[in-house]
């Protein structure tokens, strides 16, 4: 896959007081990610290639994708593909990379969703509301030992636009 | 003509009455500011300014002030370069969900490629989450993030301009937003 065609389209930087280990482990666990990203478990395989699998609360695979760039505790790159029917063949495949970086005592978390092709405020939507959240829960579980309970509302303005352009969701 | 928007948000865990004085309170902003107290009796028309050390550092005058729920102010830096753009806007809107509040801080009127856009592009993220810190496990970031950062070399600025300017089809001046 050529990442190179993919261009940056959501960017969320945030600080962190913790080590760059620690946010490593809470970006690639299990155990930590079902505290901060809604239930939901990630499994990743940290080598080029290893697959990257998000399952939801109830197990089910929820995201697929690979892993293609891995260089612990400083960048993860992987491919993070909603598994909704007709969602790439339509939207192409999503990538998504984490940038842990110190900045003196704390840490400069920077998440970037990057896109082969234009996609609308609408579609785009969803993660410019599900990032903030994600990442605002993390940095409190590795801050105050506590995730955030967030009470989100369903990305109505993103499901909308999905399924205008013919692609079934839950 | 469309102007770059700078939109960041994130969620702490505290009350709305809390966030508000945390983001008007002297004493709060100086903690986790970084040293930037801020002074104002914040009604609408009056004038607000942060100051280090005594040193002015921003200044303006209230544009929206509804107690817990938005506060805006227009925003002009005090460093001699910064002062010859336009004068740019900040919002601050405040939304409770559940345990949680979601605050959402908009910058906008700024002068694309600017000085001050790409200031604040950088420093909003530093703030708010030296705000959040505190708010949550009642210590700040280190006031001294904010030279470690500009120590180091600025990571990829065309990312930061593809994701933070949200082009709107018109932006009002903030007078007439306000009245809006």
């Amino acid at each position: 896959m050529n990442i190179d065609q993919f261009k940056p389209m959501i960017v969320y930087t945030i600080y962190i007081a913790a080590t760059p280990e620690k946010v490593w482990e809470a970006l690639t666990s299990a155990e930590f990610s079902r505290k901060y990203f809604f239930g939901n478990a990630v499994e990743v395989d940290l080598k080029v290639g290893g697959a990257y699998i998000v399952h939801a609360p109830d197990g089910a695979p929820q995201i697929s994708g690979e892993v293609i760039e891995c260089d612990p505790p400083r960048k993860l790159t992987v491919t993070f593909n909603v598994n909704w029917p007709a969602l790439i063949e339509k939207l192409g495949a999503t990538l998504v990379s984490w940038e842990i970086e110190p900045a003196g005592d704390v840490v400069r978390l920077t998440m970037t969703e990057a896109h082969d092709r234009p996609l609308s405020d609408d579609i785009l939507s969803g993660g410019r509301s599900g990032w903030p959240a994600i990442l605002s829960s993390l940095k409190s579980l590795l801050e105050t030992g506590q995730a955030l309970v967030i009470k989100m509302e369903p990305p109505r303005q993103m499901l909308a636009a999905l399924k205008a352009m013919g692609i079934e969701t839950p | 003509m469309s102007k770059p928007e700078f939109v960041y948000t994130t969620y702490i865990e505290t009350s709305a009455e809390k966030l508000w004085q945390a983001l008007t309170s002297g004493d709060f902003t100086e903690r986790y500011w970084f040293g930037h107290r801020v002074t104002s009796d914040w009604q609408v028309g009056s004038p607000y300014r942060f100051a280090r050390q005594g040193a002015p550092s921003v200044e303006g005058k209230v544009l929206v002030s509804d107690p817990p729920k938005r506060l805006a102010y227009t925003w002009d830096p005090c460093s001699p370069d910064a002062r010859r753009e336009p004068t740019s806007r900040v919002t601050f809107d405040l939304e409770p969900r559940g345990k949680v509040v979601k605050l959402t801080v908009t910058h906008d009127n700024l002068d694309e490629g600017g000085k001050t856009f790409r200031d604040i592009s950088g420093g909003w993220p530093m703030v708010i989450a030296s705000l959040k810190s505190l708010l949550e496990s009642g210590k700040p970031l280190p006031a001294d993030l904010v030279s470690n950062c500009a120590a180091e070399p600025s990571t990829k600025p065309e990312f930061i301009y593809i994701s933070y300017i949200e082009t709107t089809p018109e932006i009002a001046e903030p007078d007439k937003a306000v009245r809006a």
